[in-house]
């Protein structure tokens, strides 16, 4: 299986189940490289349950089933051969909720090349401070990388979840709803990161808030009970929506 | 009305609730006070180090007393282990099915079941089967087995508690699932494992039925060399004292009760401190 050179993501005919309930049918997505896409729609229809088909994290979950393909570098990333842990590496995540390890600052940035063997002091020391200002926050903790990281406000945490991501050199950073616990002034600050962070990374993002899908995203997807019911250019979509539920959605009359 | 009427039953609540404390309270200092100064003249180092005797000034706790950490080191040896083992898999591999529910049922109501019980197996097993011999390596087993259902079950609490976000975000930066136990699960849950685990061991040291069983001895002549000795432990000791008609064997009595509450306290406290440590460095 091959993605098109230009394509992150692909999904093909994805159909998720938990046990017998249907929770996302049939759907087709390309995802190009380089760009941000924004996953919106209510509460219970899939976004979380797709993204986190990229990097496998829906594995905890017993009574989990995907029908259909994902293919990212060339691979369907269900297939016996992949190794679990290399596509994790591959596709990051930010979660919902800053969730920091109770260690220190330094600690979590490189807790994803620890684990990899890499104990070379010149190595982290260079990675971590790298991270750091990739995600906008070396200057804040610059001082303080020896404390815990758990004294750090939420978009200070948030902001070394990102860190902690780009560490384990991902192509692909997944969000889900990373700001939707945090400040407005965290908010833009994540925001900016992102727009930033595009230039070299494939970003997808799950969001609720209208406004900021529409400010930092290329390409948004609108998810309605287990379909996606529409997936444009972010700027088509929400001036010119084609279906009248996105019409309905984006307008606030649901939701 | 109705507040008024909450209000009274917040006050009959209240001072229920004082009255219960202040009689545990008061029954503790009664017990402790009287023991106290019943045995406290007796201590002293003679009495530390002197084998038991049929005189009861010349008579010490030394056989007692090093049965009772031979005991504990051997318990701890197998039962801490075995223990975090079968709770690490029990709660991280384990599948949460049918046989998993079934099998954490009954681990905990071994949790429950008489240590006298566990003597019996123990005598069953280790003395008579194995051909060990009432010695210490049958006592330190069947406590290990009596304590094991203890320490599996606190030490899963210990790891339940460790909230799935931490997990997720390790696993989301490309950890196996034995890196996130050992980095992540473990480290986070240590304070509530070693409590647990010494809280267990402390309830191993005040024993005595079970050792009773297996054939521990009231009468110890000589310090315990090796896990094939026969041994007494301080329960025992005390057991045997109280049970003689002299008077001043009473008094011995209380000082061996004493020297064991200070070790369950210390070790009690030790557990207690552990967790305030861990409480204070691992905040969610
Ligand atoms: N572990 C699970 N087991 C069973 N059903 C689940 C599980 N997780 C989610 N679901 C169901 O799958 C559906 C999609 O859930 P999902 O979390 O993907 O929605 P979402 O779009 O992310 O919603 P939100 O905006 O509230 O985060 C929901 O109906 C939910 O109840
Ligand atoms: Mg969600």
């Amino acid at each position: 299986m091959t993605n098109e050179k230009n394509i992150a993501i692909e999904a093909k005919n994805v159909n998720v189940y938990y046990g017998t309930k249907h929770v996302l049918k049939d759907i087709n997505i390309a995802i190009e490289k380089n760009s941000v896409v924004a996953f919106i729609g209510p509460s219970g229809c899939g976004k979380s349950t797709f993204i986190r088909c990229f990097n496998r994290m829906n594995d905890f979950i017993e009574s989990f089933r995907k029908e259909g393909d994902i293919i990212i570098n060339n691979k369907e990333i269900y297939d016996r051969s992949i190794q679990v842990e290399e596509l994790r590496k591959e596709v990051g995540m930010v979660f919902q909720k800053p969730n920091p390890f109770p260690k220190t600052i330094f600690e979590n940035v490189v807790y994803g090349l620890r684990i990899q063997g890499e104990n070379n002091k010149k190595t982290l020391r260079e990675t971590a401070e790298k991270c750091l200002r990739d995600a906008a926050l070396w200057d804040e903790v610059k001082d303080d990388l020896n404390k815990s990281a758990l004294e750090l406000s939420g978009g200070q945490q948030q902001r070394l979840c990102i860190a902690r991501t780009l560490a384990v050199k991902p192509s692909i950073i997944l969000m889900d709803e990373p700001a939707s616990a945090l400040d407005p002034i965290s908010t833009s600050k994540i925001e900016d990161l992102i727009t930033v962070l595009k230039k070299d990374y494939t970003i997808v993002i799950v969001t609720h808030n209208m406004q900021q899908a529409a400010r930092v995203s290329d390409k948004t997807a609108f998810f309605y009970l287990g379909d996606m019911v529409e997936f444009e250019k972010t700027q088509t979509l929400f001036t010119n929506p084609q279906k009248e539920l996105t019409q309905n959605y984006i307008t606030g009359r649901f939701g | 009305m109705a507040n008024k009427r909450n209000r009274r039953i917040d006050k009959a609540f209240r001072i229920t609730g004082l009255l219960a404390t202040c009689f545990g309270v008061f029954v503790l200092i009664i017990l402790l006070g009287s023991i106290l100064i019943k045995g406290v003249t007796r201590l002293n180092f003679q009495f530390l180090s002197s084998l038991p005797s049929r005189f009861a000034a010349k008579a010490g706790i030394l056989s007692a007393l090093s049965g009772t950490l031979w005991i504990f080191g051997l318990t701890a040896l197998f039962a801490i282990p075995v223990g975090i083992g079968a709770a690490v898999y029990l709660e991280e591999y384990g599948k949460k099915n049918k046989l998993g529910g079934f099998i954490e049922i009954n681990i905990s109501n071994l949790a429950g079941v008489p240590s006298i019980i566990y003597g019996l197996l123990g005598l069953g097993i280790f003395v008579h089967a194995l051909k060990f011999g009432p010695v210490i390596l049958a006592g330190a087993l069947t406590l290990a087995l009596l304590i094991l259902p203890i320490i599996i079950v606190s030490t899963r609490e210990a790891l339940k508690a460790v909230p799935k976000t931490i997990r997720e975000a390790a696993y989301g930066l490309g950890a196996t699932k034995w890196q996130v136990i050992r980095t992540q699960v473990l480290p986070a849950s240590a304070g509530g494992i070693l409590t647990g685990m010494i809280l267990a061991l402390a309830r191993a040291i005040g024993e005595t039925a079970p050792l009773i069983v297996v054939g521990a001895l009231a009468y110890v002549p000589f310090v315990p060399k090796s896990p094939f000795d026969n041994f007494s432990v301080l329960p025992m000791q005390i057991f045997n004292w109280v049970s003689r008609p002299q008077k001043e064997f009473t008094v011995n009595a209380a000082a061996a009760i004493i020297v064991l509450l200070v070790i369950t306290f210390i070790l009690n406290g030790f557990a207690v401190f552990l967790r305030n440590k861990w409480q204070q460095k691992v905040k969610w």
